[in-house]
């Protein structure tokens, strides 16, 4: 939190440039229409949505690391939670422009909200769209809360290191926390609460993201397996992307004393066991439509795997399953340039994993007469760019403006670790 | 009656503070408090209050959730009649999903409510007897009383290892 340097700005400054690129090409499709972008028919589900699913993918892991493994009890969290929270919610703000972008016409967004209409319409609350929508506003609302109520300590520290105008924003901020013994027997329940309620959430919320492919009846997304596998793909892609900040922040930041490799190695053994979940699920959705015996099935893995998008299907599996095995060497989990390398692998194979599924299942249905392809043009390219760019923009502001290791929590370690009584 | 000042004891380390916890409790003191920049569950065990009533909240604010989101998914599906997709107008199994996310999204936030109910946050004003050491490596320790028994708590504290001792108003 030290004043930034020349390097920040020059690191602000371009990832300000990619967000106005992006920003440009959604002004340019708002004013010209979707049809800018390779969306037709029968592809009208791609890169908007694969993006949607990856970002909230993204998300996911975060909660993991800072609600599942405080209910575990998992020591090593402390130091990384507060980043992988960090990222959860910035990363849920991202996600949730992209349902907007994809609407085409997003000022009639609202209409996807539950609210007394003149002509008694009401939203359907059968439909998996809608369970989107409650779905990932109510992660991003706890999330949120999550993250606030974590930070209110730590930020009462800061403010009483801070002077001047500084004091009086973290002031506010800390909402006047002290740290007395009722406020912490309260506080202390209430965070268990709140971790005990993100739990279910996040499972659910993957969840629903899947069975918005998996209630219907297109080719590819019949599996029942949807929900876990994409939870398990979820929490992949997200451990993946917490390494991926978390190298070159804690290089750049000079944190190696409170993120040490042992951190990172957790982190690495995490990403074999979700690499090999999705490794498994991969298997088994092929093997359930073999075993299924309905050709429109069998047809869509078929083309999934030899058809027109069996490059981005290999480099998928490739980056997957077998890019996160070698973590099984200590070699490579010890070494920054590893765990970054196939960190940024899992990234691009998760995106991919999405891509292929809704955008490979959409282009060939059930009449070979609706077939089509779907290609990428400019305008979706440059907003998935400006939507990286918006994610780390976030990011930027956050490492400088509130503390990204838990400075509380990291005292309590530091009093288990020693068995010592003074801090 | 209510004290105008009290006592206030700074402690480096945590072991003579929990003594000082002890002895207080054991001379009679009920409304003395305990600052930490940590939780410490030594300082809960001594002090023997209730358990904290953020689960209250927690609960009523889950049930809350999903009778109404029961109540939105059901009212608004006869509310409007319309049978889409085959499915009864009232489908259970899809309305589990919103009233699910419903329970957890009124349940978070009853719990956000309940604690800043129970320690009284947002506040303007820090407490006087407040020091900025207390939110990084020093422990606080403030006994209310008046000035006859300050003396006598002000000596004990010191005796059992407090870094500093005080009289301050409240």
């Amino acid at each position: 939190m030290a004043p930034p340097k020349k390097n920040y700005y020059l690191a602000l400054a371009g990832i300000l440039a990619i967000v106005g690129v992006g920003l440009a090409a959604e002004i340019y499709q708002l004013q010209v229409g979707l049809g800018v972008s390779g969306l037709m028919h029968p592809v009208a589900w791609a890169v908007y949505i694969t993006n949607f699913v990856f970002w909230v993918g993204i998300a996911h892991s975060g909660t993991l690391i800072s609600a599942i493994l405080f209910l575990l009890r998992c020591r090593w969290r402390t130091s990384v939670y507060r980043t992988a929270e960090a990222m959860t919610v910035f990363a849920l703000m991202t996600a949730g422009l992209f349902p907007l972008i994809h609407l085409g016409r997003p000022w009639f967004f609202y209409w996807l909200l539950p609210y007394p209409d003149r002509g008694i319409l009401w939203p359907n609350f059968r439909s998996p769209l809608m369970w989107d929508v409650f779905a990932v506003s109510t992660y991003l609302t706890v999330s949120v809360m999550f993250f606030i109520t974590g930070l209110v300590p730590d930020v009462a520290a800061v403010r009483d290191k801070a002077t001047g105008l500084r004091k009086k924003i973290y002031g506010l901020l800390a909402l006047g926390w002290q740290g007395t013994d009722n406020q912490w027997r309260h506080y202390s329940s209430a965070y268990l609460f709140l971790a005990a309620l993100a739990t279910p959430l996040v499972i659910s919320v993957h969840s629903v993201v899947s069975w918005d492919f998996a209630m219907s009846i297109v080719p590819g997304w019949h599996s029942t397996i949807f929900a876990p596998y994409f939870v398990a793909g979820a929490i992949h892609s997200g451990l993946a992307m917490v390494l991926t900040i978390m190298v070159p922040l804690r290089k750049t930041m000079k944190l190696e004393d409170y993120i040490t490799g042992k951190h990172l190695e957790s982190l690495a053994k995490l990403i074999i066991l979700t690499g090999l979940i999705v490794g498994y699920s991969y298997i088994v959705e092929f093997f359930i439509a073999w075993y299924s015996q309905v050709p429109y099935e069998q047809a869509a893995f078929h083309y999934r795997a030899f058809g027109s998008y069996k490059v981005l299907f290999w480099l998928m599996v490739l980056f997957n399953t077998i890019a996160p095995l070698f973590f099984f060497s200590k070699k490579f989990r010890t070494s920054t340039f590893w765990l970054l390398a196939i960190a940024i692998m899992v990234n691009i194979g998760m995106w991919l994993e999405r891509f292929v599924i809704i955008a490979g299942a959409l282009s060939q249905e059930y009449d070979p007469f609706a077939w089509g392809l779907y290609k990428f043009r400019l305008p979706e390219i440059l907003i998935t760019l400006g939507s990286f760019g918006w994610f780390f923009l976030l990011f930027l502001i956050f490492i400088k403006i509130l503390p990204v290791v838990s400075i509380t929590e990291i005292k309590e370690e530091v009093r288990h670790e020693t068995k010592e009584v003074n801090l | 009656m209510k004290a105008e000042g009290g006592v206030l004891g700074v402690f480096a380390r945590l072991d003579p503070l929990l003594e000082a916890c002890k002895r207080l409790r054991k001379e009679g003191f009920q409304d003395f408090q305990v600052i930490t920049p940590i939780p410490v569950e030594e300082v809960q065990e001594i002090l023997q209050k209730p358990k904290s009533s953020v689960r209250l909240f927690t609960l009523i604010g889950g049930i809350l959730g999903m009778a109404s989101g029961f109540a939105l998914t059901i009212g608004t599906a006869l509310d409007i009649g319309l049978m889409t997709g085959g499915k009864p107008i009232i489908s259970l199994p899809a309305f589990v999903v919103i009233a699910f996310e419903m329970t957890i999204l009124f349940g978070a936030l009853a719990t956000v409510l309940g604690l800043l109910w129970n320690i009284r946050l947002p506040r303007f004003k820090l407490e006087p007897f407040y020091d900025p050491r207390f939110s990084e490596d020093r422990f606080g320790l403030w006994v209310p009383c008046g000035a006859d028994q300050g003396r006598r708590v002000q000596e004990s504290l010191r005796s059992l290892g407090a870094e500093e001792v005080r009289f301050a108003k409240s």
